[in-house]
């Protein structure tokens, strides 16, 4: 088995064409990047409004509740039965599946910027707008990028169930694979798709990291604790 | 709803199967994070690693550890002990992280007054120290087992699901009926499940329901 899925890796066979390893890893990633762009560019106003008017906290709370709750594949194969097979519909449901973290983290980051900050802003004469973009936003930050990081791996995730929905990308191989029984073939799907989401998390990482303005974190000044770690982001 | 009554068996044996694949590795994530977590904040150069491995661990998609789990124990990869240990995997690499920090909120001052009326280890940690960290261990473990009940369907693809099957069978027969009701049934098993916690959540921590200056320095 092991050594099948060695062959599998080996032969290169299976890095060329439309069915080979770089074309299906190039497939996942733009089905996940526009995905996740289109829930960031629906999810992040929302998160916002909520989180600077500090208006309809409980929407942003529940979805988050719901959407860990949410079956994915009942998701997915709802959504196709609905609307047809095609990469259209599996788009809807990986959109749909990445808004609810994105808004919350947003919302939840916004919302805690500390009043007394906002109030130091207000005070110094920045316009609404201002506190939003200069105070509110590099604050929520580290949370912002932990929310795009949950829905990224949700998405990537998700993205190989739909494989059985008809889909491209590393989950066809597992789903193929398992439709003739070849494990070594279902093993190279799964081994690919957890190293993209061990690279991509190691991204959002960094990415926080250096994203994050040096003020806040202390990252260019020493012996100052840098204690922003997210949550865990992913498991689905 | 005709279609409900006449599958009603299938669908109780399917919710058997799915609250089993949920809430094993529930228990069982429990009773491994507990004593990690124990030793973590005994030796907390611990921490850091262990919280740190369970982010990667959390990261990995659920349909590649169902898969990559057999080759690594040798279990036929339709067997559902994948699942439970692919599940109990997720469970521990979320509920470390709250173990370690509901361990750390207890006081100080409280362990010293535990010590000093003559408690030992054993009888402090299981009589003073987890209960007072309860209400962070339940937090994680809400997530837990709401994010498991999600979960489990995904293994209806390798065909061990739960309602997960419902999902297959309607797609596969291009009947959206099944699916509408295992969608619904999910979210009401995942709903029913978190109030199961809170109540239970309540019921060992009485002393949240007064108001006590406990409560205040923990929180």
């Amino acid at each position: 088995m092991i050594q099948g899925f060695f062959d599998f890796l080996g032969d290169p066979v299976n890095w060329r064409g439309a069915e080979g390893i770089p074309t299906r890893l190039v497939e996942h990633l733009a089905f996940t990047f526009v995905s996740l762009l289109i829930a960031a560019v629906i999810a992040f106003p929302i998160g916002l409004l909520i989180g600077h008017t500090r208006r309809g906290a409980f929407i942003a709370i529940n979805t988050v509740n719901a959407w860990r709750a949410l079956p994915t594949l009942g998701l997915l194969t709802l959504i196709v039965l609905l609307i047809g097979i095609g990469q259209v519909p599996v788009i809807i449901a990986l959109v749909v599946l990445g808004i609810p973290p994105i808004l919350a983290s947003t919302y939840a980051g916004v919302s805690g910027v500390d009043r007394n900050t906002i109030d130091a802003a207000r005070g110094m004469g920045m316009t609404g707008r201002e506190i939003l973009t200069k105070v509110e936003i590099p604050i929520a930050l580290p949370l912002i990028i932990s929310g795009l990081r949950s829905a990224t791996l949700q998405i990537v995730s998700t993205a190989t169930v739909a494989a059985y929905v008809a889909l491209g990308g590393l989950g066809r191989y597992v789903i193929d694979g398992l439709g003739v029984r070849d494990f070594p073939q279902m093993l190279v799907g799964a081994v690919l798709v957890a190293l993209l989401a061990i690279v991509l998390d190691l991204a959002f990482a960094l990415l926080g990291r250096y994203a994050v303005s040096a003020g806040l974190t202390g990252r260019l000044r020493k012996n100052v604790n840098t204690s922003t770690a997210p949550a865990p982001a992913g498991a689905n | 709803m005709s279609w409900v009554g006449d599958n009603s068996a299938l669908i109780w044996e399917q919710l058997r199967e799915h609250l089993y694949l949920a809430l094993i590795p529930m228990v069982l994530g429990l009773l491994i994070s507990l004593p990690l977590g124990y030793v973590a904040t005994r030796f907390s150069w611990l921490a850091n690693p262990l919280v740190a491995l369970g982010g990667v661990l959390y990261s990995l998609p659920s349909i590649a550890l169902f898969i990559v789990l057999p080759a690594i124990l040798g279990t036929q990869i339709l067997s559902p002990v994948n699942i439970i240990v692919a599940l109990t995997i997720y469970a521990v690499s979320l509920l470390i992280r709250n173990v370690i920090d509901g361990l750390r909120s207890v006081p100080e001052e409280v362990l010293q007054a535990a010590v000093s009326v003559g408690y030992g280890t054993l009888r402090r940690v299981l009589t003073v120290d987890l209960p007072i960290a309860i209400p962070v261990i339940f937090t994680g473990l809400r997530v837990v087992t709401v994010a498991n009940i999600s979960m489990v369907s995904v293994g209806a693809i390798i065909g061990i699901g739960g309602f997960g099957e419902l999902f297959t069978t309607g797609f596969q027969q291009d009947f959206l009926t099944p699916i509408v009701v295992g969608v619904v049934l999910s979210l009401a098993l995942a709903l029913v499940c978190d109030i199961a916690l809170v109540g239970l959540q309540r019921l060992l921590t009485p002393w949240a329901r007064v108001i006590s200056p406990l409560k205040e320095a923990t929180t």
